[in-house]
């Protein structure tokens, strides 16, 4: 399956849906939705991964990439993720302790709310 | 001799194919349906990895995948002809990655994180060609 982006604001938070599989080939096009986003001033981000049926180590690096934008800002680029497959990937390559990952959109806004 | 092999231009659009194809030939060869998914994403950042020297150093040529069915081992080898590269990953290793400098060097390490973390065992080599991969699972006797 190909890579469907979509994003909305909900609770002054920037909501990035991804669907289907994000790999060397399709990786490019988050990484420029991403670049996007920062350069039009949404530096709080959640990224909702529950749609994503594969994530590979260039999607990874793209997700770093974004949270490296935002943080460029004092912003968050946050996750939403409970399926055990992806998950598995974040915790081999030590990266859970760098994202914030929740089970639900509305969990990721209220962690990012009540860090302010 | 390999039960089945594959050799692409080095695309990234290609890198799905050859995970599906690995996928495909794993369950045929009786890898459990537990690692299949571990098989098809250290398949496809193996994949990744050749694709992108290729493409840096010897885009005219192909990467290779060979699917091997052995006795009770479901064995995997991705080859790529950039003899430049093979000095720089045999110094580097699979627990040094980290040390890569920049953006390229973090995704390198990534991919190789993932690589050692999933396959049930790994090697690096250096062949005539360029750098080999080779990862392996258990499997419980091919389907004939």
């Amino acid at each position: 399956m190909d890579l469907k982006l979509d994003h909305h604001s909900k609770d002054g938070i920037e909501i990035v849906d991804v669907e289907g599989e994000i790999d060397v080939y399709t990786a490019p096009r988050l990484r420029e939705l991403l670049i996007e986003l920062v350069n039009s001033r949404f530096y709080q981000l959640v990224v909702n991964m529950e749609k994503v049926e594969f994530l590979d180590s260039t999607g990874l690096g793209v997700l770093v990439g974004g949270l490296k934008r935002v943080r460029a800002h004092d912003g968050s680029l946050d996750l939403v993720c409970t399926q055990e497959r992806i998950l598995k990937i974040f915790r081999i390559t030590g990266l859970t302790k760098v994202f914030g990952i929740h089970d639900t959109v509305d969990e990721a806004i209220a962690a990012r709310r009540s860090e302010k | 001799m390999a039960t089945v092999e594959l050799s692409f231009t080095p695309l990234p659009a290609h890198v799905r194919t050859a995970r599906l194809v690995a996928t495909a030939v794993a369950r045929r060869s009786g890898v459990d349906e537990s690692l299949l998914d571990e098989v098809r994403l250290a398949v496809g950042e193996a994949c990744s990895r050749a694709v992108e020297e290729h493409q840096l150093h010897c885009p005219a040529e192909p990467v290779r995948l060979a699917l091997s069915d052995m006795a009770d081992r479901f064995e995997v080898e991705v080859t790529d002809n950039c003899a430049r590269d093979s000095a720089k990953l045999a110094g580097v290793g699979l627990e040094s990655t980290a040390g890569m400098a920049g953006a390229a060097g973090m995704q390198a390490g990534l991919g190789f994180a993932v690589i050692a973390g999933l396959a049930d065992n790994v090697e690096i080599s250096e062949t005539a060609e360029g750098t080999c991969i080779r990862m392996s699972w258990p499997s419980a006797g091919a389907v004939r």
